[in-house]
């Protein structure tokens, strides 16, 4: 997709469709023993990787998190290796070594999903430091969750991006939830706040509206582009899902079945698009186009190898010189 | 052929490798303007100027982190941390981070990156700046761990350390910063990995590194004097390891004696004595006998830490234990 189609309202629907349908597959596929381990999805985000994929270029790295798939996709993971990965394929981006947690992809500046709370920020700023020693004009960008927060590492990052005015995107996404608990009852100061403290210009976005997501973060990026320094984006958003697959979400039991299409930003975008006189059949075809491409990724994983220890033991190090 | 310092020879790696390869950056707490806290990279700022030579914060987590990032995106970070027992704030970019990139994303990166740490060294630094934690780190796959002895050796591993394609985590013991010698014009290349016999001996083999390398030559000397010649083996690397060069020597004296100023329990000592006891048993005359500090933490005190720290005094009683 060229880089204006990306962020129309019609690509950025299409990311959205692609993610939530991955994702639900990937749901489908753990509860059915195919995906062994965790994994942890972002059902009801995809504005906000949607919307900031969509402002960044090619040469522009992103680190991500746990929940990352929806960053991966957005950036442009191959959905065919993405799905091969999960299922523990040789074939799979990482070999099958890494996982839900780990999918990272070199040669889209996707520097991996992580594993740990806030490890993707202090890597984000590494990144960003290299794109400014080596002027490749291109920047790099980190999703968190508000979680994160609370992390020391977090605090670390935004202070040495804002000393060395690194082109770094910081974008916390705010589900409410640091795990089994509200954020509220972890986090004592407002995100944009914490960030505006270290001396990063700092907004909050609707997360659940990929056009005004996107339009922020293209702003931003164009800022730091521009030799601005780093941003802090603030996306407001729904964690429709447990933690993890599986997670019985006891601590969530008080809710209630409030969460309406409302926060949907897939509801809302094709609602705007229907609105804007955008054709049905069109909007339509996104989804489908997304469950097409889906299905053929997961009859490819299940066709594949299984990794192979011998060649897996290989890889802890690089291959010796000579 | 120069007299140089330790540290200068570490300066000099630095400077050629930094000389030699625009991607080669330095960052850390105080190594730009002051040079480091130890002075070894004193003139690296002017000469290379302040983008590739920077001065960080007191953020140990995010040093080490963002040189992963960086070692993702095409530098080469040499990055230090100011006393080894720091590194516990850095842990998760070490360990988490830097050592299972390539193997978790099947191998898609290469983490070109350098990780200077003091450790030890005897100077009172008390109990939170004296630790010699590179066991820690030599038990995390996806790390190399090198600890010079020798002012051509703290050249050639820290060369060697930036040219790595993996993350290399280079331990300089505090000790030996000041320790004067002969740097040669063009040093000769050391491979990671690779022990050095410092001293040939038939009696018993003495299997060291960094500063406790003289303190073994030291009581080789005394033991020479009553007839007793020992093989003395600079590891050089921890991990890797040169097991075939221990194993060789083992060959030869069938004794063996580890000595690192690690606390000995679960130390650097205790993989190589249980390596020997397998790979060379058949070799074995004696008990396998590690010199390391007592389990307790390093203590501030002159006496108490002169005692803490192994000396000639233990290592020529531990030889006579395996010659017993």
């Amino acid at each position: 997709m060229a880089a204006a189609d990306k962020a129309s309202p019609l690509g950025l629907l299409r990311v959205m469709h692609l993610i939530r349908e991955a994702e639900l597959r990937l749901a489908q596929l753990f509860a059915d023993g195919e995906i062994p381990g965790f994994i942890h999805l972002s059902v009801g985000q995809e504005g906000v990787a949607a919307g900031v994929g969509a402002a960044l270029g090619p040469g522009d790295t992103l680190a991500s998190n746990h929940r990352g798939h929806g960053h991966a996709l957005a950036k442009g993971l191959d959905l065919d290796r993405f799905f091969l990965e999960i299922m523990g394929k040789a074939e799979g981006i990482c070999g099958g070594r890494g996982g839900s947690m780990h999918v990272a992809d070199a040669a889209v500046g996707m520097l991996g999903a992580n594993g740990i709370v806030a490890a993707g920020l202090p890597i984000a700023v590494g990144s960003a430091l290299a794109h400014q020693v080596r002027r490749t004009g291109a920047i790099s960008s980190v999703f968190f969750g508000d979680g994160a927060l609370a992390e020391g590492v977090m605090h670390e990052s935004l202070n040495l991006a804002a000393i060395w005015k690194l082109p770094v995107l910081f974008v916390c996404e705010s589900n409410g939830w640091s795990e089994f608990s509200p954020t509220a009852h972890q986090i004592a100061a407002d995100p944009c706040a914490l960030a505006a403290s270290h001396g990063i210009a700092a907004r909050s976005v609707d997360g659940n509206d990929a056009v005004a997501v996107c339009e922020a973060a293209q702003q931003y990026v164009s800022e730091i582009r521009g030799g601005g320094g780093p941003r802090f984006l603030e996306c407001r958003t729904t964690r429709v899902r447990g933690h993890f697959e599986g997670d019985p979400q006891k601590y969530r039991e008080g809710e209630g079945a409030a969460r309406d299409d409302a926060s949907d930003p897939i509801v809302r975008l094709e609602r705007r698009l229907a609105a804007d006189g955008v054709p049905g059949t069109e909007i339509a075809a996104a989804a489908r186009a997304a469950a097409e491409r889906v299905t053929a990724a997961v009859a490819r994983a299940r066709a594949g190898n299984l990794p192979d220890f011998a060649a897996s033991l290989r890889d802890v190090y690089s291959p010796a010189a000579g | 052929m120069a007299e140089v310092r330790f540290g200068q020879a570490i300066n000099r790696a630095l400077a050629d490798a930094m000389e030699g390869d625009p991607d080669v950056v330095l960052f850390g707490e105080d190594v730009a303007a002051a040079g480091g806290p130890f002075g070894v990279t004193r003139g690296l700022l002017d000469r290379f100027g302040p983008e590739r030579v920077r001065d960080t914060p007191i953020s140990e987590a995010a040093i080490v982190g963002a040189a992963v990032g960086a070692a993702m995106s095409g530098l080469k970070p040499v990055v230090e941390i100011m006393f080894m027992d720091f590194a516990t704030l850095a842990m998760d970019a070490l360990v988490n981070q830097a050592a299972k990139a390539r193997f978790m994303f099947g191998g898609q990166f290469s983490l070109p990156m350098v990780v200077r740490m003091p450790h030890g060294g005897g100077i009172s630094a008390g109990p939170q700046h004296s630790q010699c934690l590179e066991a820690w780190l030599a038990h995390v796959p996806g790390l190399k761990v090198v600890c010079p002895a020798t002012i051509p050796d703290a050249y050639a591993l820290t060369r060697a350390a930036i040219a790595d394609p993996d993350p290399v985590v280079v331990v300089e013991n505090k000790s030996l910063y000041s320790v004067k010698g002969e740097l040669p014009d063009a040093p000769p290349a050391v491979a990671i990995g690779k022990a050095a016999t410092v001293r040939h001996g038939r009696d018993a083999t003495i299997v060291t590194y960094g500063a406790m390398a003289p303190m073994a030559v030291e009581a080789a000397a005394a033991l020479a004097r009553e007839g007793i010649e020992t093989e003395i083996i600079d590891l050089r690397s921890l991990q890797p390891w040169d097991e075939a060069a221990v194993l060789a020597s083992l060959a030869r004296t069938h004794r063996l004696v580890i000595v690192h100023e690690a606390v000995e329990a679960f130390g650097p000592g205790a993989e190589i004595a249980a390596r020997m006891a397998d790979a060379g048993f058949d070799e074995l005359d004696g008990p396998i006998v590690r010199v390391g500090a007592p389990f307790m933490p390093p203590p501030f005190a002159k006496n108490l830490e002169e005692r803490y720290r192994p000396d000639a005094e233990r290592i020529i009683a531990a030889v006579r234990r395996v010659m017993a």
